[in-house]
This record gives structure tokens, sequence and C-alpha cells, in this order.
């Protein structure tokens, strides 16, 4: 046997040698799509994967605002993610405090349906939702895909929502109620305030969930001028030749570097809530 | 205490004042109401049920009839003009269905007011105080506050969930489907099971649900496990004694979960490219074949999995570091010195208790990546072809074959037939999951 120095020498070289390739393997596409972004040649067959850094060409920047509807994707893009996020935010927020605090008819067989319902995908029912947006004149509208996005997470951020209320005692609503507070105010002063961190969860989610979805884009919004970044970015890259491989990669990390620095802005409520929520669910 | 008396008395004499008021109830909205002197609840009540027989009974009835028939009247065309533009079958269906649940809903709204009649009468039989409307409103306004919140939220569901929900399920027994039934050129009809025997019994069709499906089911188990497992090891890594900057490390293992889910699965497709892509030019450049990542069957799933894993392990690492460090130090150390190697130790300790906080997890992500739809298809399209399956590719999983049917083919009956099928699946699965909530269970 190896002598107790000479075995932890040998268990560090084994976790750090460990560590140091996952460490690699995390970062190398995030390196790679950055790379490709600043590439001399500007198709995926001529890029190349350490290019000197005196080779860096940022006109793939300048091609996405000049030649492509970058701007225009991602103007819709967030307009979607932010009304999406106001809708289904406030919904949630107020049929999950109404399930966890009040007693009423139907409650039991509401959550039932709330449960059910958060499992099958928006998208099995893509028929329907495409000759009712069509009856109505919303296809091919952001406002029909709005509805659309917002009633498919309305579900999960109830039932989220509702298990965060669950935690909270009912005796500060009942010594409020005694104080003469009315609903309204028990809502907005009492409660509202307490559930900031699962509200910043929701929300959070929300946003995010709207500006990465591609298929139900796909199915409602047809026209180019109201693509989302998704299907703008998919259409650049989907070809066999990939010959618009570094003006995609430039796209990609114009969207990721926003959306990258509010994960780490909001990581701690983040990995709460999915926890907190699945586990309930 | 005269008054008492009298009223005590009078209540005797009426002793029918429920049953009088909900049976004018029945007979016309409102009529309960005015027997029992609340004139102006009475009064909304009616208006309410002229509005309905006014506007309603005509496109109820209409509605009934096309959801029934589905259309009578074909389009008619001559020399290639439309004379005729005939009934559009999908169309009637949609507004049947509507029609159905305003029914649906005009008929509970009956019931309730039916129900306030006979509770009010029931009150006035006892001789107790009846609210005024001022009262009565204010005291909905109370009891509603619940109703009230869950409102928006219970209109878009039962609009844009429960309503296309229930639509596909009603076009899987039609023969809607590219290219000869498709209104409005022509009408659709009710045709039983039909689509269900052809999924089931016709050998193409047989062939390929029964494909897919098949790889729908090794793909989300899989997935699952491996992004676990993944998960797990790195985090158990992680807590090494030996380990410093533990944040540094983690945080550096956390950005595949941080960049977008399109942008990464749009990379890896890149990466994976079987000409160009980087990761062959890597195998090259070590002297290996280069491998036909998305262009052969088996590697393309090995692809599909491969990328899932990088985008998945990280929640997992999270979770799993969190429940690491509420398992106490003296366990370990009190297993070190009864002589326990690393590995019993995981075996012993760390995995029983890590498990415990996993497994409801895991069936959540299983379902989730059941229906993954949007990795899959950003990733492959589901491709590669697969010249025995109808229109499905090797990596098609049964969400994404409903998909292609729908979007790209027409073939929209099978295609809800499926989802049907997928229906009842996750409805299982919702079953398994309701069995283990605590939610549902004493407390609500």
């Amino acid at each position: 046997m190896f002598n107790p120095k000479v075995k932890r020498v040998l268990n560090s070289i084994i976790v750090y040698g460990i560590l140091i390739l996952l460490a690699i393997i995390c970062l190398f596409p995030v390196y790679f799509i950055f790379i490709g972004s600043v590439n001399p040649g500007s198709s995926l067959h001529s890029s190349q994967i350490f290019p000197s850094p005196a080779d860096w060409n940022w006109g793939h920047y300048r091609a996405l605002f000049e030649k492509h509807d970058y701007v225009t994707w991602y103007k819709n893009t967030m307009f979607i993610a932010v009304s999406n996020m106001a809708i289904s935010t406030v919904f949630g927020v107020l049929s999950g405090y109404a399930f966890s605090k009040f007693k009423f008819k139907g409650k039991k067989q509401g959550l039932m349906a709330i449960i059910i319902l958060q499992m099958f995908p928006t998208i099995m029912g893509m028929i329907a939702i495409y000759t009712l947006l069509g009856s109505f004149g919303l296809l091919d509208t952001h406002l029909g895909y709005i509805l659309v996005l917002a009633a498919g997470s309305v579900a999960f951020n109830t039932w989220i929502v509702k298990g965060f209320f669950d935690g909270i005692p009912n005796s500060l609503m009942e010594a409020a109620r005694i104080d003469g507070a009315s609903n309204t105010d028990i809502f907005l002063k009492v409660m509202l305030p307490l559930a900031m961190p699962i509200i910043t969860f929701i929300a959070f989610n929300s946003f995010v969930a709207a500006s990465m979805d591609f298929i139900m884009a796909e199915v409602i919004l047809r026209s180019s001028s109201n693509w989302t970044l998704a299907q703008g970015l998919f259409t650049l890259v989907s070809g066999q030749a990939n010959n618009n491989f570094t003006v995609f990669a430039a796209g990609a990390v114009l969207i990721s570097l926003p959306l990258m620095a509010l994960f780490f802005i909001f990581q701690r409520y983040i990995v709460e809530g999915m926890t907190a929520g699945a586990e309930k669910g | 205490m005269m008054s008492n008396e009298f009223e005590t008395k009078a209540s005797h004499k009426d002793k029918s004042h429920s049953k009088i008021a909900a049976l004018l109830s029945v007979l016309f909205m409102g009529l309960g109401q005015i027997y029992n002197k609340q004139y102006w609840k009475g009064i909304t009540w009616a208006i309410f049920e002229l509005i309905v027989i006014i506007f309603f009974i005509k496109p109820i009835a209409n509605g009934l009839h096309g959801l029934i028939t589905l259309g009578e009247t074909p389009q008619v065309r001559q020399r290639g003009r439309i004379i005729d533009q005939g009934d559009h079958s999908i169309l009637l269906m949609a507004e049947g269905l509507m029609m159905v649940i305003v029914l649906v809903a005009v008929i509970g709204i009956y019931y309730l007011s039916v129900r306030d009649a006979y509770l009010v009468g029931k009150l006035r039989e006892q001789g107790q105080k009846i609210l005024s409307f001022k009262e009565s409103v204010r005291n909905a306004w109370d009891n509603g506050y619940a109703y009230i919140l869950i409102t928006p939220t219970a209109i878009s569901m039962l609009l844009l969930t429960v309503f296309p929900l229930t639509f596909t399920a009603l076009i899987a027994f039609t023969n809607f489907s590219s290219p000869n039934y498709l209104p409005p050129r022509a009408l659709v009809d009710w045709v039983g099971i039909e689509q269900f025997v052809r999924l089931f019994t016709m050998e193409s069709w047989r062939g390929t649900f029964l494909g897919v499906f098949s790889w729908t089911i090794i793909w989300a188990v899989l997935s699952t496990l491996l992004v676990v497992f993944a998960g797990l090891f790195v985090a158990v890594v992680l807590s090494q004694k030996v380990v410093k900057y533990t944040k540094f490390w983690r945080n550096i293992y956390i950005i595949p979960w941080a960049v977008p889910g399109f942008v990464s699965i749009l990379i890896f497709r890149n990466m994976y490219n079987g000409q160009f892509g980087v990761i062959n030019e890597m195998l090259q450049s070590i002297g290996l074949n280069p491998v036909p990542w998305l262009s052969d069957p088996m590697w393309a799933k090995v692809a599909v999995l491969l990328t899932n894993l990088w985008l998945g392990f990280p929640f997992w690492m999270a979770l799993f570091t969190a429940v690491l460090t509420t398992i106490s130090k003296e366990l370990y150390e009190a297993a070190e010195v009864d002589g326990a190697t690393i590995v019993q130790q995981f075996r012993k300790i760390t995995f029983p208790i890590v498990m415990v906080a996993a497994v409801p997890l895991m069936v959540f992500t299983f379902a989730f990546n059941f229906n993954q739809l949007t990795f899959i298809y950003l990733m492959t399209e589901g491709g590669p072809a697969n010249a025995n399956y109808n229109y499905a590719g090797h990596t098609d999983i049964l969400l994404s074959w409903i998909f292609k049917m729908t979007l790209d083919n027409g073939q929209y009956a099978i295609a809800s037939a499926v989802a049907l099928v997928v229906f009842l699946i996750i409805a299982g699965f919702a079953y398994f999951n309701l069995r283990n909530t605590k939610a549902l269970k004493g407390d609500v």
C-alpha cells in the first residue's frame, strides 16, 4: 500500500484532473460560440478553433444588423418575454394565493386540474390553438402568441406560488384581519412582500421560458418580421452548409450575455425555486 | 318577544317557501328570488336569462348541430372557381365545442340560481332575516374573493389549455387530413375509432408508432438517469476535502444551465456536424476516424443524449450540493473510524440520503423529457430519416412526430390519435405523481 502522504497527493491529482476536465467540457461550447462569432471566415467549414486575436473579425456583428432582421427579432423576443412575464406572474400569484389561503367550493378539483394540466405540453392542442387563433384573427400576431404562452405557464406558476404560501402561517392573516384589514389589504401589504423571492423566481422563469420558446412560435408566428430570436437564429444555421454560422454565433452571443447575466444574478432564487416547486409537485 | 312569536307562527304556516321558490326559479330564473321578495336580485337573474334566450339559444343550437354533422354542404366549384363556399367542418367543430362550454356554463348558473332561491326560501321558513341586494353583493365579494382571484387563471386555462386538448381528442375521431379531407375544399366526417385501428393494425403505422414510442421511453429514461448521476458525481467530487475554491468550480459547472437552451442546442448541432464539425476535427487530430454523428441513427441518438447531459447536469449538481451540505460530517467520521472506504461511505451514507431528495424530482424530469420536443426538433429535426417510418425519423419522439405530422404533413386526425395515446400515458403519470403529493393529502 501507499503511505498516507502519497495517497493524499494521488487523491488530489485525480480530483483536480476531473475538475479541470469538467471545466473544459463545460466551457468549450461557450468558447466555441464566441470564437465562431469573431472568426475570419464566414461558414462553419472555414472557421478555426484557435484563430490569433489579431485576426478576429467583428464584422459578423455588423452583418447581423445590416443584412438580417436581428434587431426586429430581438425587439419581438423582448416584448413577448416581458408581456408573458407580466401576465403569467400576475395570474399565477393571484390564483396561487387563492388556492393556498382560502377555503372554497371546488378547491380540491381545481388543484387537481392544475396539477394534471401542467403536465400536458401546450403543443398537444396545436391544431385547436391554430384554429382558435385563426378565427379570432390572432394568428401570426404577438398578442395571440403571448396569450398562448401565458396560458401555458400559468398552471406551473400557480402551483409554485401555492406551495410557497402554504408555508406561511395563517395566523399572520388572522392577526391582520382582527386589526380590520380587508382581504385586498392583507394580500397587497402583508402577503405580497413576503412572497417576493418566489415571485422573482416565477417572473424570471416566465421571462426565460418565453424568450427561449421555439416550437409554439413556429406554429403561430409565420412571417419573418414577427419572428422571435429562436426562429431567426434557427433559420441561419438549419441548412446543411451552415453558410451563416459565424453570423449565427454573433447573434447567439448577443442574446446569451444578458440572459446569462440574469441567471447569475438570480441564481439563488432559481435553485431554491426549482427544488421547492418540484418537491411539492 | 311578541314579534319573535309571530314570525315563528308565520313560518309554520308557509312551510314550503323553499320548494315554491326553487320551482319558480326552475320555471324562469329570478322568479324564485322575486317570490322571496329579493326584487333586485330576481331582476338581475331574469335579465341574465333573457339575454341567454335572446342572444344565445340560436348559436347554441347551431353550434350543437354543426358539432354533430360537421357540415352538410360541400364546397361547389366550377372550372376552378368557387361558386358555393360550403361548410368549414373544423370551424364548425370549434364553434360547436365553444357552444357546449357556454351551455355547460349556463346550466351551471341556472343550477346556482335555483339553489339560491331554495336556500333563501329555507331561511324564510326558519324565520331568519334575508339579506338585501346591497348586502348580498357585499357578501358575494367577501365569500367570492378566492373565486375572483382565480378567475383570470381559470379563464385562460379553460380557453387555451382545456379547450385545445378536448378539441384534439375530438379530431382523433374524424378523418381530418391531407390531401382528401381538408376544409374548406372538402368536408370532414366523424369516423369513430378508424384512426386508432389504422394506428394499431396497419403495418407501416404500427411499426412507426412502436419504433417512435420505444425510443421515446429509452430517451426519457436514459436522459433522466444520465443527468442525475452525472450531477451526483460532480457534486460528490466537489464535496471532497481536497477541493479548494468550491464556489469557483461550481460557478463554472453551472454555466451550461445559464446559456439559453436553444442557443446551446444549436451550437451542439454545429459541433456535431459530420463534415465540418469541431468534434470530428478533434477526433481526427488525435488520429481517430470521424464519427457520422447526426447522419447515423445510433450515433445521432448518442449525440442527443450527450447534449442533454451537458445541458441537464448542472441543475442536479446544484441540488445535490445543497443536499450534501445537510449530511452531518460526524456520520462520515464515524464511518472512517470503523474503517469504511470512500466507496462504502458513498453507498451506505451518501447515496440513500440524496436519493430521498432526488426521486420525486426524477419523476418530474422524466415526464418533462418525455415531452421534450423543442430539444429534439432543434437538435436533429427528428433525423436522420427512416424509410420504414411514416413521417418520422430515427430520433423523433412521440411529440415531435405529432408536431411534424401536424405542421408539415397535414395528418391531423392520426396525429391527434397519437396525441390521445400520449394523453393516456401522461395521465397515468399524473396519477402516479398525485398519489405521492403531500399537498393533496389532508390539509386541502
